[in-house]
């Protein structure tokens, strides 16, 4: 079921927790609310869940306005962070429970309840548990068991809270995989929140990028990592580096050298460049490129790793090349242009002296994870 | 570790390989002869008197003492008070413990401090609150006493001086209960679909249910055993208004020594059936009650 937020505002006691946020979920995909914590992904999950209730704004589920509803009515799946699966309860008992707590009219014979039960134990690969308890089952089986209880009840909507933050890395990436089949078969329209950029990145078919309470950019994973919008996703989403440089006529000056660069479209001033470790290029001879001191050098599987030194005003820069080529400029100075960039500019950079704008940069370091 | 560090120095002296944590023999032996002297003392000497001396003139003198009208009446009556006190206590305790675990509200901690005034004030205190809330120079007791309601040397203040001094019993046990298994698996079964009421009863309640059984038991046997409280608001009127712990009293004051330590044996016994009741639950369902503290 599509599902539509329109200008929601939620406060806690003063703290704005969400500003004026927008969203509209298509029917059947699969998306990720991802940001750092504190960003509101979660809080947007739980009012399209009914869990909380907006302070301003509406929800839609299709054309009905869901928001006056309780979170009974809405008909919604939820998976909890930490499973919040019933101890007390079989695994069979747990996922009947949605159907077993119906009132008498809309509630399934008890044979079919079974039935329903077992072909979505079935589903998750948990054939032959279903006489467990949640405490003799691994955290994967758990994950598993509590999206089976969520999809019994035939919801509206799927929505996960970090449904692997609480596992190990290997059973992440398995059940990843894993949530995307049974996505791709069951065709659930699915929100999922998450703080792993590579989670978000690879399972979900859009992803929103959230900061601060509001919406940063909306997009497909090929969209958000290679068209960020604002500073905050290019930081956010892969790795970045981003220097304090200067526009003159066109020209991008970085320590009032050029660097080989343009961007006819921007007006003089200070700016900020930002670029990704792997998309650059060495030059031979500086006519017109960014050079630095190799300070280190990492071999992270296929790739090497070097961290550069612009000069001691900039923060340390780390690009990266293929071993080979590494290897072959085994010198303490390289010389680089970035192949794809883009250039932001701040508010502060109009109007501040250059040596404010250094340290707002550092205010600006990446904060995510 | 300590496998690693034996293995090491297998020629050392084994006293060098014990864990860090044991102590020598001696030290062990010390502290155990102290603590089992102490318990034998102060709990099971004291303990065992009481039945030896009910018993010093032959079960028979034992049953008659119990038989005794007024005994039996305090018996009867103890039991009456108890039956309401705690179910009382075991509604307020599970309303006031969801409260404070689950919601946040202005006044919480002011809450959770009150409920512990009970133990902090002694019951006397407590029992002279309800004299002069319902005694004869207040505003509420001849009002009451006008509609034919008597609170003070009656049943209802019997009830109420238990309810107040017992009351953190079943809160108590259940407010930390609460706090730590959170609101997930209440909002997981909203979510379901279920109502309030099916949540309290199929999520909630089994969750809670051997916090809340302590929690009775507890407020059970103070009920049952309370006597500062229960002194000052009963009026002492033989055969109406004096609960076990007072009838040991009045027959002890008299010299009925026999008689005294029946009742009081009889008390006893009632004591050590709720730990008795206690530890054989626990035993029982040793499982469970693991699997719902960890998860």
């Amino acid at each position: 079921m599509e599902v539509r937020v329109q200008n929601i505002r939620k406060a806690f006691g003063r703290f704005p927790a969400l500003d004026d946020v927008s969203l509209d979920i298509r029917s059947g995909e699969l998306i990720a609310l991802l940001g750092p914590s504190g960003s509101g992904k979660t809080t947007l999950l739980r009012l399209i869940a009914g869990l909380e209730s907006p302070t301003e704004g509406t929800i839609f589920f299709g054309d009905e306005d869901a928001s006056k509803k309780s979170v009974q009515q809405r008909n919604i799946g939820f998976v909890f962070q930490h499973y919040a699966l019933f101890r007390h309860m079989t695994v069979l008992d747990n996922i009947s429970f949605g159907l077993k707590v119906r009132p008498a009219r809309r509630r399934p014979p008890v044979a079919e309840i079974r039935r329903r039960a077992l072909d979505l134990i079935d589903l998750v690969q948990l054939s032959g548990l279903e006489k467990r308890y949640p405490a003799q089952l691994s955290g994967g089986q758990r994950q598993r068991v509590a999206l089976a209880r969520a999809m019994a009840v035939e919801p509206n909507v799927l929505l996960l809270d970090e449904p692997f933050g609480a596992l190990d890395a290997q059973v992440r990436k398995e059940l990843r995989k894993w949530l995307r089949e049974i996505h791709d078969r069951t065709g659930h329209t699915t929100v999922f929140v998450t703080h792993d950029q590579e989670e978000a990145l690879e399972l979900a078919d859009r992803v929103v990028v959230m900061s601060k309470g509001a919406i940063e950019q909306v997009g497909t994973p090929d969209e958000i990592y290679d068209h960020p919008v604002s500073p905050f996703v290019y930081r956010f989403i892969g790795q970045s580096s981003g220097l304090n440089v200067t526009l003159a006529s066109g020209e991008i000056r970085f320590e009032d050298r050029p660097i080989g660069l343009r961007d006819a479209n921007e007006a003089d001033g200070p700016a900020t460049l930002y670029f990704r470790p792997h998309d650059v290029e060495l030059v031979d001879g500086c006519g017109g490129c960014l050079a630095g001191l190799v300070t280190g050098s990492r071999r992270v599987a296929g790739t090497r790793h070097l961290e550069l030194n612009l000069g001691s005003a900039h923060p340390s820069v780390e690009i990266e090349l293929p071993p080979e080529r590494a290897s072959s400029v085994d010198q303490s100075r390289i010389a680089f242009r970035p192949t794809k960039w883009k250039l932001y500019r701040r508010k502060e950079d109009l109007t501040a002296p250059p040596l404010q704008a250094q340290t707002s940069a550092i205010e600006l370091a990446p904060t995510g994870t | 570790m300590a496998h690693d560090i034996s293995s090491a120095s297998a020629a050392a002296p084994p006293s060098l390989v014990d864990a860090a944590t044991s102590e020598s023999r001696l030290a062990r032996a010390v502290l155990t002869a102290v603590a089992l002297g102490f318990v034998a003392l102060f709990l099971l000497l004291p303990l065992t008197t009481v039945f030896i001396e009910a018993f010093r003139k032959g079960a028979g003198e034992f049953l008659a003492a119990l038989a005794d009208p007024e005994t039996f009446s305090a018996i009867i009556l103890t039991l009456t008070v108890a039956g309401i006190a705690v179910p009382l206590n075991l509604a307020f305790g599970v309303a006031a413990a969801w409260a404070i675990a689950k919601f946040e509200f202005k006044g919480k901690a002011f809450l959770t401090t009150l409920i512990d005034l009970p133990f902090s004030v002694s019951p006397v205190i407590s029992g002279l609150v309800f004299v002069l809330l319902f005694g004869a120079n207040s505003a509420l007791g001849p009002l009451l006493q006008s509609y034919g309601l008597q609170i003070l040397f009656a049943v209802p203040g019997l009830v109420l001086a238990t309810v107040f001094v017992t009351f953190p019993f079943v809160a108590r046990e259940l407010i930390p209960l609460m706090q730590e298994q959170g609101t997930s698996d209440e909002e997981a079964a909203l979510s379901l679909g279920a109502t309030g009421w099916q949540t309290f009863w199929h999520v909630t309640l089994p969750n809670i249910k051997w916090g809340l059984l302590y929690g009775v038991l507890l407020c059970n046997a103070r009920a049952m055993g309370e006597f500062g409280a229960v002194s000052v608001v009963s009026g002492h009127i033989r055969g109406q208004t004096n609960t076990m712990p007072l009838q040991v009293e009045i027959l002890y004051n008299e010299y009925n020594f026999v008689a005294a330590f029946a009742v009081a044996a009889l008390l006893a016994l009632l004591a050590l059936v709720t730990l008795v009741l206690k530890t054989a639950l626990e035993l029982r369902y040793s499982d469970e009650i693991a699997a719902s503290r960890r998860h």
